[in-house]
């Protein structure tokens, strides 16, 4: 949820970043390494938001100032974080398996999402907070304002004096601070050790929900917590024995998703309302 | 701050010549990785780019390595001139392993003795696995008007679950002491070697031909020219009476047909049966083999070469100088990174001003 909001206000001011999967990916190893060497899950985020702005300000380098293909970019990011992730997190492999009772006990008062639905991590109602915030900030204020404007019309914006291409770097550092912080909260809280591809697509599923809210933050929190729900039934189903084999149970959120995206889709007119108009496309000031 | 400014004609040349700047750069950024943990670059560098190609053998496996990209990236190549973003071949290739696979292990289980054709037979079955996969994206896009890109992504890890539910459940080995993987083929239901005593097999030949094959389909075919208009100028394909629906069905069936195929000969050559792990990431290297290849069916030749030695090279670092593995990933993304902004440089020139 938190990728997926940091994501929303990127394709606010027109810039889709496929790059998602690779930021949150290394925030996630970023995050968990910090946490393992300084014992703080504070200082474990932190990484992990800074990992993610530094790569999405990378993304903006390429995209925003130089014009490269925004698709092309993001898949490249997504593919490098992956790589780079693995690379950086192939001693942590070992240590979570060799001292797994080490990462733990620091997170051992936080409970896992979903066990106990009034009794989550702060990170859960930081995200709430984040939520209301962006709703206010989009919609309440004067730059929130000049944000939409850039990614409906970045030419009339910048006509107005409005420097597109700066806000949609700060917008994109923003994107990539969230999903940084999604990334290290799937390595600190949600499964506290580090694997391989670990964040198995939720990047991707992020953008996708994007796309289910039409662009709205508050849906997107609706969006995130069916999400959510789909994978907690997942493992309820386990528990409860039910006799489907685990690989076809963990099809259900993708498939969701595939589902989910039908529906939104199959009415054209209501997404072309919603999505900012100039989603996608380069601009260049002349 | 820093301008663009368009070149008023990009050169020709240099814009084939973009993927070997490219190259260099990614080079460069080994080197100074290499450096940076402490290793011997040159040594790195030999491990890349020289000790592959240094003998027969290594060519053989270079080979092996590039049948698969070189197949996915001709059917990716059309799809993005289309503008048709397939980002699933890695799911469409385990289809196709899958169907093939399948096919494969039910004619050896009737007591057939394999040979050319039953081998046909399988490569067809993964062919149209691979298509089964990449229609439902495209049914979706097309009657429903999903976007591409996430439905494409999501049916890969369907598609890697399925893959794992039969390896461990109705195709699993009953005298594998419960290994998650298939019987072994007999060997006359794989692919021939062509050449002795490597690894090396008739998939090359496939590939190459399709690769052929692709080049005659978008330069010298009325519906390759149609599907690259779509794709360019899609007001202007309208305005024609091209229609939009044909080449998005045209392009990712040829995509999923190639990406099966590469799935199936995964299966009937180098591995032998069907795992849980059949493919390291082929469909999305391949992602990056088609952009260097500047989506031309030829050039894919050429860059997909230079990923199998990235594949190869990524190996024998981790043995030789005991590197992780994963430093192919990190050399894949910083290549399509320096690709981009090669390309750039050649359409635009930079300024400092205000």
């Amino acid at each position: 949820m938190l990728a997926a909001l940091g994501l929303l206000i990127n394709e606010k001011s027109g810039v889709v970043n496929l790059g998602a999967e690779g930021m949150m990916l290394v925030a996630a190893i970023i995050g968990f390494a910090t946490a393992v060497n300084t014992d703080s899950v504070f200082l474990g985020f932190a990484a992990g938001a800074f990992a993610g702005m530094v790569l999405a300000g990378f993304f903006a380098l390429l995209t925003v100032w130089l014009g490269t293909n925004q698709y092309a970019t993001g898949l490249a990011l997504s593919l490098f974080g992956s790589g780079a992730s693995a690379y950086i997190g192939i001693n942590y492999v070992g240590n979570s398996l060799q001292n797994g009772k080490h990462g733990v006990p620091l997170l051992e008062d936080i409970p896992f999402i979903g066990t106990a639905l009034f009794r989550q991590h702060p990170m859960a109602y930081l995200a709430m907070l984040l939520c209301a915030a962006i709703i206010w900030f989009l919609y309440r204020t004067r730059a929130g304002l000049v944000l939409r404007a850039v990614g409906e019309s970045p030419s009339s914006a910048h006509s107005l004096g409005y420097k597109v291409r700066r806000i949609r770097l700060y917008a994109l550092l923003f994107g990539g601070a969230c999903c940084g912080l999604a990334g290290a909260y799937m390595s600190l809280v949600y499964t506290p050790l580090w694997s391989e591809g670990m964040t198995a697509g939720r990047g991707w599923i992020a953008l996708a929900l994007t796309t289910f809210a039409t662009w709205r933050p508050a849906r997107v929190m609706i969006g995130a917590y069916l999400f959510g729900g789909v994978t907690i039934l997942t493992f309820y189903m386990q528990g409860l024995g039910v006799a489907i084999a685990s690989q076809l149970l963990s099809m259900l959120p993708y498939l969701a998703t595939i589902v989910v995206l039908v529906l939104i889709s199959r009415n054209a007119n209501w997404i072309k309302l919603n999505m900012p108009a100039s989603l996608g496309k380069n601009f260049t000031p002349h | 701050m820093l301008k663009l400014e368009a070149r008023a004609n990009p050169s020709t040349l240099m814009s084939w010549l973009s993927p070997v700047f490219a190259l260099l750069l990614t080079v460069l950024c080994g080197v100074i990785l290499f450096v940076a943990l402490g290793k011997n670059p040159l040594e790195g560098l030999a491990a890349f780019f020289w000790e592959p190609i240094s003998n027969l053998q290594g060519w053989a496996e270079v080979g092996v390595k590039v049948t698969p990209l070189l197949l996915i990236a001709v059917g990716l190549a059309v799809c993005y001139r289309a503008s048709v973003f397939n980002i699933g071949a890695e799911g469409q290739l385990v289809l196709g392993a899958i169907a093939g696979g399948w096919a494969a292990l039910h004619m050896n289980d009737g007591g057939n003795t394999g040979g050319a054709a039953m081998i046909a037979v399988a490569l067809v079955a993964g062919m149209l696995g691979g298509m089964f996969w990449a229609a439902i994206t495209t049914v979706l896009r097309d009657r429903f008007n999903t976007n591409e890109i996430l439905v494409s992504l999501m049916l890969v890890y369907v598609a890697q679950l399925l893959l794992s539910y039969l390896v461990h459940g109705i195709l699993m080995d009953p005298d594998g002491a419960n290994f998650p993987q298939s019987k072994l083929l007999d060997d006359s239901f794989l692919l021939p070697i062509i050449m002795q005593g490597t690894r090396l097999h008739f998939g090359i030949v496939l590939a190459l031909l399709a690769s052929g094959l692709g080049w005659v389909f978008l330069s010298r075919s009325f519906s390759g020219f149609k599907l690259q208009v779509g794709g360019m100028a899609p007001l202007a394909a309208r305005y024609a009476g091209f229609s939009s629906r044909k080449s998005l069905w045209t392009s990712m069936m040829i995509c999923g047909a190639l990406a099966g195929l590469a799935g199936v000969c995964e299966v009937l050559g180098p591995v032998g049966q069907l795992t849980p792990t059949i493919s390291p990431g082929y469909g999305f290297a391949a992602i990056i083999v088609a952009y260097v290849g500047r989506l031309h069916p030829i050039g894919v030749i050429f860059s997909s070469f230079i990923m199998a030695l990235f594949y190869i090279g990524g190996e024998l670092s981790q043995s030789r100088l005991g590197m992780p593995n994963a430093i192919t990933g990190v050399f894949q993304g910083i290549l399509l990174f320096s690709l981009l902004a090669c390309d750039v440089l050649i359409h635009y020139r930079m300024r400092w001003g205000k």
